[in-house]
């Protein structure tokens, strides 16, 4: 690609990326996210009652990676459903999931993305191709509970913007970056507003901001509309690019790692992405 | 100070760059305002011309030149 390192950071904040094997499927890397996901929690797949899998970029029109991924983690017959929603899948996922939980018990939540795929390395597109990276995450919801609740959420989509950010099957992945950073940029502090004005919660009371990774600029944009400063948005999108429905679990796990949920402490999940689909998710641990 | 001049104004405080002295052309084509920019631009036009623009308005090409935000801002007059 004709381009710098420099240009590249310059305009989104991104300094590397990872991409999968060739021969690494969507649901590959969904089932090893899965798969730490579970062992991390002590769960076994047999105590998963409802498998989610969001992705954008399956190799597929059907089966979507859903039911592999199930039967590739051992869970049986376990109902397995395809959220195909790219950006803001894993938030929809997390957001319904909780919801699901009264009925399906236990409900595993796995995002993951092979952009490197979706995207052409040439230099007509290179202002796209750079943004993206591979990755999966993942997250388990328990009726039995954990290290935190979900205390409510808001979902959005609005059809109207369908054309600004699409992907369609043998062709690359298509872009009007004007219209999702102008749309992304008053939408998002909206939701998240909505989500915290629901719980009587200010943007000022949050811990952390967990955001999908789509551009430092962005997350630093959110920042401004809300009144926070942006360290409270937690970002690891120079590591990793824009790795789509993946991103937001990606970060929820390295947040996790390096400080994670205390008691009564309320964290935002926030996303936004092709369709378009937004909205916002208030957790508060436990 | 009219729409025009205070379109103008307002552009040079958020792009932080020349402003084209043709208001016909294109703000995006000629690197005045970046994606990043386009929003503040709105929220600014918003507080500055006392007016909240609807998210169904955000159609870039609305923004493009300084004579398509004039028009877009007198049809909301």
């Amino acid at each position: 690609m004709e381009t710098t390192a420099e240009w590249i950071r310059n305009v989104s904040g991104i300094e590397e990326r990872r991409y999968a094997a060739e021969e690494e499927t969507v649901a590959a890397l969904a089932v090893k996210a899965g798969q730490d996901c579970l062992e991390r929690c002590g769960a076994a797949p047999g105590e998963v009652g409802l498998l989610l899998v969001a992705s954008g970029s399956a190799e597929r029109r059907f089966p979507g990676p859903a039911a592999s991924v199930a039967a590739a983690l051992g869970c049986g017959e376990t109902p397995a459903l395809d959220v195909p929603l790219a950006s803001a899948g894993s938030l929809f996922g997390l957001a319904l999931g909780a919801q699901l939980c009264g009925a399906y018990g236990t409900v595993l939540v796995v995002a993951a993305e092979k952009m490197s795929t979706a995207v052409q390395f040439d230099a007509a597109n290179r202002g796209t191709a750079m943004l993206f990276g591979d990755g999966a995450g993942a997250a388990l919801l328990s009726a039995a509970g954990g290290v935190a609740r979900v205390v409510s959420s808001v979902l959005h989509s609005d059809g109207a913007y369908a054309e600004d950010l699409r992907l369609e099957f043998g062709k690359p992945l298509e872009m009007n970056g004007r219209s999702v950073i102008l749309q992304a940029s008053r939408k998002v502090p909206r939701a998240i507003e909505e989500v915290l004005g629901a719980a009587g919660r200010t943007p000022a009371e949050i811990v952390c901001f967990l955001m999908h990774q789509a551009n430092q600029h962005l997350i630093i944009r959110i920042a401004e509309a809300l009144a926070v400063p942006p360290e409270k948005f937690f970002s690891n999108i120079h590591w990793y690019g824009n790795t789509s429905s993946a991103s937001l679990l990606i970060a929820a796990r390295e947040w996790s790692d390096a400080r994670g949920f205390r008691a009564g402490e309320p964290v935002v999940f926030a996303a936004f992405g092709a369709g378009f689909h937004w909205g916002a998710l208030l957790a508060e641990g436990c | 100070m009219n729409p025009q001049a205070q379109i103008t104004e307002i552009l040079k405080q958020v792009a932080k760059k020349p402003i084209p002295p043709d208001p016909g052309e294109s703000l995006f084509d000629s690197g005045v305002l970046d994606s990043f920019a386009l929003p503040e631009l709105v929220s600014r036009l918003e507080s500055e011309f006392g007016i909240s623009i609807p998210d169904a308005d955000l159609a870039p090409r609305k923004f493009e030149s300084i004579a398509r935000i004039e028009a877009y801002l007198e049809s909301r007059r």
